[in-house]
């Protein structure tokens, strides 16, 4: 009795940069100079704001701090290929992304305080608020992608989420639901191989995440998660795929987190100096700037700029987060509900006049 | 005026939203081709089409969170979890998320979702499909939970729901889907969220319920009567928020409390109402608060159901209890 294969699959690999910048031979790039200008730009933004954040956070100016260094290329060559009517749906490492959305920075630092208002991102932003519950938002998405199909509007939905999101079920559901409606929907997995202390082999026994879009019918692609180029490229194949009625696409950018999981954790508890230095040498910034420099879009007098404008601009965001007035306590409750409900109205005012009263006091 | 069960009130319900909001659409498994394993959505998807009435896969977390995102888009879905038990896996996307999404984004996104789903015991079904876990949904703050008790109650309810802003969970008493008939209106009419319904006026004893529990509750008021005790019947319909007002005005009235629910007794909502009572209206009680309820186990199999939910003797008995003092 022989078994005959009744179906096979493979699962592609996009890299446009080599590790050390060269690009693939006869490389023939749609992008303009100007645009790879700006993913050095923003990656360098992203870098500072990740380095200002952690000095923050040390000096006790900043709360439990998530940082994103080693997944610039992955998130701001992503992000671009989104337009403004699109929709993101970021997991809670994102800052890059939201960055190249338009989020105010001084937002993003305002959230890390614990100052709810830094999740009042403008509805016109079409970005929604940070989601912590691992993989829990990937639904948010499809059924976003869902309405926008329905209504007939050009909008694509994208979703960013890491490797332990691959182990959730709600993973399992979104990606369902993408397939059997074939929903504008593009999954960014950023595998950046650690989920706080377990690695990529503990979460999966699959070798590829990318594979994993083929058991729910729809494509998957593995890129190279430090390389801008290819992350921009095979994102913008899927937002171009999805707006054309094409289906979801799952996009597993292989990356690394070079920090800590949150400021709260010490990776080297349970992983190697030589595993991280291995991935310090593949520095996606890096990478870039080599490739730009042989492209001469690249001079250390633009590096130099461009590194000032970012610490400029950082500077004033911290300066601007933190000349925020304290938020008021009525607005513990203001959002709940569309109308204060008469028990929170009550709850409210009790809560007002004991403040009230205790004022004196402080004094 | 036509006389109808609550499954053919939900639907004309339904019906009639759909057919003023082009953008509610209802979703959730078996509930297209079918109409629902009770019938609640039938004839929908011939009126509304695939697009409309989404037949979806068999995946509760996905059906929830999938209209969380639709309704943040702009869409009011009404998502249906085919039993109260099988929505355990969605409890995330309801506590986490379509809870929060506009205290998230402090009032940037909204949450306009409908989730409607049979709950309670006394339908002769297999394990899992006769919970009554409302508590622990009032227990989320940002949801909103609604129990009709009865086909008119139930559409004007249900209007109501699709109409608020803000996540509403209807739960429909499976046991009275078709037990009780009432002239229902076709006409367009709401009953507003957050108000209680005094069922039966009375001096003695204030008896307060939801959902198919006020119909033994009533029985049992009936049987008060004849042993000379006028109890009030009070139908909370909605939850949360539930309406505090009217069960004070009556405990001063009476001065006597029973709280029926079918639901397990500790960390039931019952004690949350006789706390409210203690906080704001001790001093006009004559006797200490009764409950009459499930018992702290699992909902059993249908073989003891019958002892597990309160009926109108038990109901009784804790009346005349209360009558004593």
């Amino acid at each position: 009795m022989s078994k005959e294969p009744i179906k096979q699959f493979s699962v592609k690999w996009l890299q446009i940069l080599d590790e050390d910048g060269h690009p693939e031979p006869d490389l023939h790039l749609a992008l303009e100079p100007k645009e790879i200008q700006s993913f050095y730009e923003v990656m360098t933004l992203t870098r500072v704001f990740d380095e200002r954040a952690l000095v923050l956070q040390r000096e006790g100016r900043l709360g439990t701090y998530a940082s994103v260094r080693g997944q610039e290329a992955a998130q701001v060559g992503s992000a671009y290929a989104f337009g403004p009517t699109d929709w993101i749906f970021p997991a809670f490492r994102e800052m890059g992304v939201a960055i190249v959305r338009g989020v105010a920075m001084r937002m993003l630092f305002q959230y890390w305080s614990g100052d709810e208002r830094g999740s009042e991102v403008p509805l016109s932003l079409h970005y929604f608020p940070t989601a912590i519950p691992v993989a829990t938002h990937i639904p948010h998405a499809v059924g976003a992608a869902w309405a926008a199909k329905f209504r007939r509007d050009p909008s694509v939905v994208g979703v960013y989420f890491g490797d332990g999101a691959t182990s959730k079920g709600d993973f399992h559901e979104a990606m369902n639901m993408a397939g059997v409606f074939q929903l504008p929907a593009v999954f960014f997995c950023q595998n950046n191989q650690w989920a706080i202390s377990v690695p990529i082999r503990r979460q999966t026994a699959s070798p590829t995440l990318a594979q994993k879009a083929i058991a729910y019918g729809i494509e998957g692609i593995r890129v190279d998660g430090n390389d801008v180029l290819a992350v921009h490229q095979a994102a913008k194949d899927a937002v171009e795929k999805a707006r054309s009625g094409g289906g979801p696409t799952l996009i597993e950018c292989l990356t690394y987190r070079i920090g800590d999981h949150t400021t709260a954790d010490d990776a080297s508890r349970y992983r190697t100096e030589e595993e991280l230095k291995a991935w310090i040498s593949k520095d996606p910034i890096e990478r870039l700037r080599k490739f730009m420099a042989a492209q001469k879009m690249w001079t250390p007098e633009y590096g130099d700029r461009v590194l000032a404008d970012a610490e400029r601009r950082v500077a004033e965001s911290v300066k601007e987060y933190e000349g925020q007035p304290a938020p008021d306590p009525a607005d513990l409750f203001r959002n709940t509900y569309y109308d204060l409900t008469p028990p929170l109205r009550e709850q409210m005012d009790g809560l007002l006049n004991f403040l009230k009263d205790r004022e004196p006091r402080k004094e | 005026m036509p006389r109808l069960n609550l499954v053919q009130a939900v639907n004309l319900g339904l019906r009639q939203e759909m057919t003023r909001n082009p953008d509610v659409v209802v979703l959730g498994e078996d509930v297209g081709r079918d109409g629902g394993v009770f019938r609640v959505t039938e004839g929908l998807i011939e009126l509304f089409g695939e697009e409309r009435v989404v037949d979806t896969p068999l995946s509760e977390s996905g059906i929830v969170g999938m209209s969380i995102g639709m309704a943040a888009y702009g869409l009011v879905p009404v998502a249906e979890i085919q039993f109260m038990g099988f929505l355990y896996g969605a409890m995330e996307q309801l506590i986490s998320h379509a809870s929060r999404i506009r205290t998230r984004s402090r009032g940037q996104y909204h949450c306009p979702m409908v989730l409607r789903t049979p709950y309670g015991a006394g339908i002769h079904a297999p394990e899992h499909h006769s919970e009554s876990t409302e508590a622990m949904l009032v227990h989320t703050p940002g949801l909103k939970v609604v129990v009709p008790s009865g086909p008119y109650d139930a559409k004007g309810l249900l209007i109501s729901a699709i109409r608020d802003p803000d996540p509403v969970i209807f739960l429909e008493p499976a046991k009275i889907y078709r037990a009780v008939k009432e002239e229902v209106p076709e006409e367009d009419y709401v009953i507003p969220l957050g108000k209680a319904r005094c069922v039966r006026n009375g001096e003695d004893v204030t008896l307060i319920s939801w959902g198919a529990m006020v119909h033994p509750t009533f029985e049992a008021a009936d049987l008060a009567a004849a042993e000379g005790i006028s109890a009030e019947v009070i139908d909370l319909r909605t939850l949360s928020p539930y309406d505090t007002e009217s069960i004070l005005a009556s405990a001063r009235k009476t001065g006597r409390i029973v709280i029926v629910h079918e639901a397990p007794r500790t960390g039931g909502l019952g004690g949350e109402i006789a706390a409210l009572i203690a906080e704001r209206a001790l001093e006009y009680l004559k006797a200490p608060i009764r409950r009459v309820t499930g018992f702290d186990v699992p909902v059993p199999l249908p073989k003891m159901e019958m002892e597990y939910l309160p009926n109108p003797d038990r109901i009784l008995q804790s009346i005349l209890q209360v009558m004593e003092s």
